[in-house]
């Protein structure tokens, strides 16, 4: 899916810019990603369109699942060293506490990768890393 | 309760939603336990730019807000309800230029949780993902007065 110069360039200057720039989606929950050696921190900073619960209020759940979903797919896409968007498979998300109005990170982990099919665990936190506001699995298909 | 009330309360509800405006999610049909909302196309939630097909994301979140606002055709009084946990599978990819549909149901409420499963869907297609959620039952008292009054027309 990636162009392959934007792919390059997102991998030797750990710029992420240009890649989320090609993903409309990221651009409309407002998708960031930072490098930090070989760690990827995702970010979703503070925004109103994202809101669902006008009452707290709160990030709208699924934006915090698009989020995690889309983490998870980039991540995944980079430590492949692959220039597809892996496809989802399936995704299965707890939400703990609630996504307050304001910015929102997200770390993935590879949990298992086979031949065929990777699971990828996601949390997301806001305020104390050790305080999650939800966490997520999921399961995409490889392909080369 | 009757349908045109249902309808009433999770349109003004999800008018509440931000991102469901955001998205522009309308609803399409409200019965008792039952509801189906519509997630028009756009190219602003396109997941893959080569392909023009819409992220996950924004079908998770028409699945969740379709399984979260079923809440308000299941139960005679307004609640907000959060969502405990959310399982979505991915049967294939939304064909490009055409609204995706969600239809969600309540398969079972309890005094503390409600179960929900939600089908997505085009039309004349088969289906894009399937979807169960569990909402926690926080009491009526846990929103505030206004916003009850707000979704259910005051006072209904």
């Amino acid at each position: 899916m990636t162009d392959p110069d934007i792919y390059r360039y997102t991998r030797e200057t750990g710029d992420f810019s240009r890649l989320l720039q090609s993903i409309p989606y990221a651009t409309f929950i407002g998708l960031e990603c930072d490098q930090f050696g070989d760690d990827l921190i995702f970010r979703l900073p503070k925004k109103e369109e994202n809101l669902g619960n006008p009452i707290l209020p709160a990030i709208h759940g699924g934006v915090i699942g698009g989020f995690m979903e889309l983490s998870a797919a980039i991540y995944l896409m980079m430590s492949q060293d692959s220039m597809r968007m892996p496809r989802i498979v399936d995704f299965s998300l707890d939400y703990l506490r609630a996504g307050l109005n304001r910015e929102t990170y997200a770390e993935c982990r590879l949990t298992r990768q086979g031949n065929r099919v990777a699971n990828v665990m996601v949390t997301a936190w806001q305020k104390s890393r050790s305080q999650p506001i939800a966490t997520a699995r999921a399961h995409f298909l490889l392909e080369d | 309760m009757n349908d045109a009330i249902r309808l009433d309360r999770v349109t003004r509800f999800i008018d509440t939603l931000k991102q469901a405006r955001e998205l522009g999610l309308s609803v399409t049909e409200a019965r008792e336990g039952n509801l189906t909302l519509c997630l028009p196309y756009s190219d602003r939630i396109i997941g893959n730019p080569d392909t023009g097909v819409i992220h996950g994301g924004a079908i998770t979140t028409l699945m969740d807000t379709t399984s979260g606002s079923v809440i308000l055709c299941a139960l005679d009084e307004f609640e907000l309800c959060p969502t405990l946990d959310l399982r979505v599978d991915y049967m294939r990819p939304a064909e490009p230029h055409k609204p995706v549909y969600a239809r969600a149901e309540t398969y079972k409420v309890t005094r503390n949780i409600i179960f929900t499963r939600c089908e997505a869907y085009q039309e004349g297609g088969e289906t894009i993902a399937n979807c169960v959620g569990t909402f926690m039952r926080i009491g009526k008292e846990a929103t505030p007065k206004h916003y009850r009054d707000l979704i259910t027309g005051g006072g209904q």
